[in-house]
């Protein structure tokens, strides 16, 4: 397949737009061989139109075919019915716009039984359904995961149907006080403006008003009449509580005024109250579904399979949930592993960096200890599980992780705060109207409880209930194109205030994933050699030496050693690829970096070192960082020199190594002492603790579950620029509540005035409610408008740029 | 004056068939991708003829 003059072209895959490798197994115009393969399927079932329509997104993790080894159990989530049709329902990662929807979608419908393909492009899921006789699910989806996407089945009626469930009734409850608001504001208007009205004429626009605006805000303010309720039965007051009353008191005063045929009614205020309230609600609870969908994926895709070895020797797939101490289960190269446990058989490396930032895989030899979470490299193994659910390393980081998240239950939403303080002044402005005006203006009493729900209307939050939600959709929406997931409500309020940046190393600052380094050190022959190995392992170190060298046919007969290296027989002896000790070189025990050894007969051993590197934009980031006052750590599990070397590339100076999970808490602990607001960015198990005991914390997409768990805000990509955009747009939404908060308090210290001396009439409220909601609608949306980062813009010039493949342009 | 007693109800009977439609449209599902259906319309499956030497499967395409 390579064609060695082409290869030195380079470019990028024409399937996954990746840049093409010098010597890549996958050809000249291809990445690597998984990813022509997919193309040669594509192009087989006609569909290479594909390949014009979509544009890669940058944000998007990229589609070259995995081969890290996931295996997941579909027959336990697809569901036959009695017709022989079965259901599966799928979560789909990769997705780079809507040709790929397209694709997967047509791709489905080609395979044999299948009846029914449709992924929902907005939650990123696929339903599945085929005629059970025909197809099989394995083989359904391997048609997919070829081309380079995720799939993982899930569960839908375990998935938050309560909470879709309640957006949509808020939904059909906005539409209907939209409608009633519409509605009665015509009858309305026509009473304003017709001066000369028969009073007969304008007392049936009233009963019209009452009839569509009673049963509207019946049906309609449902949600704050319970969540008032639910508020005043707990001894508290919330912002529904005035809210409520307003409606309440407003519609049926406005009843008895119409029937005592009086000029002023407020039906219109009541019904847009609830319409604009409603609004709000809405918009706040589609930004937290949004997110909670992305979370939802993002963990399904990483819930594995796992192979357990039953007693009479065969195997069988279940959930990791369902292994117990004493069972046997098999683990293969590229598999994380499910439990803790000890190795019974085989013998491999185990990347151990997401339990304690290690960055250099250790031995797995028969009879060691292997914990769930890492990940398993070279060879097959069998583990006997020793500890489940409770007792594991990972159930010690969980009870840690939840004393550090008590702390932070504590904090109070910004709305929340201002809520109480509004609610009992509200309260005690309209009561005190009330009785002002009867007992001491001498009004009558219905006259004095009119201007009191005139106060009651005029101070209800319109404007503050929708000065926060429309400020965080708005932020959500432009975080979430760029591959920035907010996970909780208040993150935002949160990242505005951060003034420590602290980073965890390994899988964090660094990539993850070593770089060779030592190529000027080394005669082009060795290299060549070496890499005529390395070409045939997935070792993460033979990988970093293939993908740097070009054009370098595998060696004929080469033979893998589990936990030890590469072997080839050649005419003058054997050439060993591998580790310090199985190479011939005294092993003291103690590496300061990953590295491989090449050994042949009679000459010396030759050293390959491996770094992991930090990422590209580190140290723009960091120097960003501190631009904007904020002071950056670096706390680290791995070892001391590691350490120093990654901090000196990025810039930071205040580093520690060699730091426990327990220690991590404490130094977050203690700058929290000091009054500091940390933000805590770090991928690894044993960071999970850390995140959830920070002010607000970042992971990575690629960070362990736990950690995604503990983390407020995840980011997706190969670059740590999402930290400063969060950042940055935190800030800015921080500054568009603030000013929305400023806004209505204007508006309500020039109207309140008004309204307790009794000049509001219905039209003075109507205009005065739509107009500050307006405003406050308006000034948010200029965050979506807002111009990007400009690191972000210097790191990538050239984003969203359709990839077209020059080759197949035809038409 | 007169004539409100016809044009009143028959734009409140407009209102709520409007009404009535979204809320049908809202139970039938058809809410549920807004960013699917904005695109879907773009892709029409007809401009990609099959190539000549692949034999024509008869896919169950339903949409």
């Amino acid at each position: 397949m390579t064609d060695p003059q082409s290869a030195e072209r380079g470019g990028s895959c024409l399937h996954c737009g990746e840049p093409v490798p010098q010597g890549s197994s996958g050809g000249a115009q291809f990445c690597c061989s998984g990813c022509h393969a997919a193309f040669e399927m594509i192009q087989g079932m006609g569909l290479e139109s594909y390949y014009q329509r979509r544009c890669l997104d940058p944000d998007q993790p990229t589609m070259r075919p995995d081969d890290e080894d996931t295996r997941f159990d579909f027959q336990a989530f697809a569901d036959t019915d009695e017709l022989g049709v079965t259901t599966l329902h799928l979560m789909v990662e990769g997705l780079q716009c809507a040709a790929c929807v397209w694709l997967i979608e047509t791709v489905m419908r080609k395979q044999p039984g299948v009846q029914h393909a449709r992924i929902n492009m907005t939650t990123r899921r696929l339903v599945l359904k085929w005629t059970a006789d025909e197809a099989d699910a394995e083989q359904l989806i391997s048609s997919v995961t070829h081309l380079g996407y995720r799939l993982a089945p899930y569960d839908p009626s375990l998935i938050s149907a309560e909470n879709q469930q309640r957006e949509k009734q808020l939904l059909r409850a906005m539409v209907v006080a939209g409608f009633a608001a519409g509605n009665v504001m015509m009858f309305s208007v026509s009473v304003w403006a017709g001066k000369d009205m028969g009073e007969f004429t304008r007392n049936s626009m009233h009963w019209l008003s009452a009839l569509i605006a009673l049963p509207a805000i019946a049906y309609a303010a449902r949600p704050f009449f319970h969540s008032a309720i639910t508020a005043l039965k707990a001894g508290r007051t919330n912002m529904d509580v005035p809210i409520s009353l307003a409606v309440i008191l407003a519609s049926t005063m406005s009843l008895v005024e119409t029937v005592r045929m009086s000029e002023h009614v407020y039906f219109d205020s009541a019904v847009s109250l609830v319409f604009f309230l409603l609004i709000g609600r809405y918009l706040d609870s589609r930004a937290r579904g949004r997110a909670r969908a992305a979370g939802e994926n993002l963990m399904g895709l990483k819930a594995r399979a796992v192979t357990i070895v039953l007693d009479d020797g065969s195997r069988e797939v279940a959930p990791p949930e369902r292994l117990k101490p004493a069972m046997k289960f098999l683990v293969s190269a590229g598999e994380r592993i499910a439990a803790d446990g000890i190795v019974l058989s085989g013998e491999s490396d185990i990347d151990t960096s997401l339990i304690n930032g290690e960055s250099v895989p250790v031995q797995a030899r028969t009879g060691e200890k292997v914990f769930a979470g890492t990940l398993n490299l070279s060879g097959p193994i069998k583990v006997e599980v020793t500890q489940t659910g409770e007792d594991t390393l990972l159930s010690e980081i969980v009870r840690l992780m939840e004393a550090a998240e008590d702390a932070r239950a504590k904090y109070v939403a910004l709305a929340d705060r201002v809520a109480r303080l509004y609610a009992p002044v509200v309260h005690t402005l309209a009561a005190s109207a009330f009785l002002g005006w009867w007992l001491i203006g001498g009004l009558g009493w219905q006259d004095s409880l009119m201007i009191a729900i005139a106060v009651l209307i005029i101070t209800c939050p319109c404007a503050l209930g929708l000065a926060v939600p429309a400020v965080q959709v708005v932020a959500g929406g432009r975080l979430l194109q760029r591959g920035i997931l907010l996970k909780t409500g208040t993150a935002l309020e949160r990242l505005a205030s951060v003034d420590v940046a602290v980073f965890d190393k390994t899988g964090t600052l660094t990539r993850g994933t070593p770089q060779w380094v030592n190529r000027d050190a080394l005669s082009e022959d060795d290299i060549h050699l070496a890499t005529s190995l390395a070409i045939v392992s997935k070792h993460p170190l033979s990988r970093a030496l293939s993908r740097e060298i070009a054009g370098v046919p595998a060696a004929e007969g080469v033979e893998e050693v589990p936990g030890s290296g590469l072997k080839l027989m050649t005419a003058d002896g054997e050439v060993r690829l591998g580790r310090r000790g199985w190479c011939g070189v005294d092993d003291d025990g103690e590496q300061a970096e990953a590295e491989l050894w090449l050994a042949r007969p009679d000459v010396a051993p030759v050293r390959f070192a491996f770094s992991d590197q930090v990422r590209v934009d580190a140290a723009e980031t960091v120097a960003a960082l501190k631009a904007q006052g904020i002071h950056v750590m670096l706390l680290s599990g791995d070892r001391s020199a590691a350490v120093e070397a990654a901090a000196k590339e990025a810039g930071i100076e205040d580093w520690h190594a060699a730091l426990k999970p327990a220690d991590k808490v404490d130094r977050l602990h203690k700058l929290a002492a000091q009054g500091k607001n940390v933000m805590m960015i770090g991928d690894g198990l044993n960071d999970a603790p850390a995140l959830a005991a920070a002010h607000v914390s970042l992971s990575p997409s690629s960070a362990a579950d736990v950690s995604q768990t503990a983390a407020d805000v995840i980011f997706q990509g190969d670059k740590l620029a999402p930290v400063l955009e969060a950042l940055h747009v935190a800030k800015y939404a921080d500054k568009l509540i603030k000013q929305n908060f400023a806004l209505s308090f204007a508006y309500n210290a020039a109207t309140i005035p008004m309204a307790l001396a009794g000049f509001v009439t219905p039209l003075i409220a109507a205009i005065a409610m739509s107009t500050s909601s307006l405003v406050v609608i308006s000034n948010s949306l200029r965050l979506g408008l807002g111009k990007g980062f400009t690191l972000k813009r210097q790191i990538e010039p050239q984003s969203n740029k359709p990839v077209q493949p020059a080759a197949h342009k035809e038409t | 004056m007169e004539s409100l007693i016809y044009l009143i109800p028959i734009a409140l009977v407009l209102g709520l068939l409007a009404l009535f439609a979204f809320l049908w449209a809202l139970k039938s599902g058809q809410y549920e991708d807004m960013e699917g259906a904005a695109n879907r319309i773009l892709f029409d499956d007809d401009d990609t003829p099959p190539k000549k030497d692949e034999p024509k499967k008869e896919a169950k395409d339903q949409d």
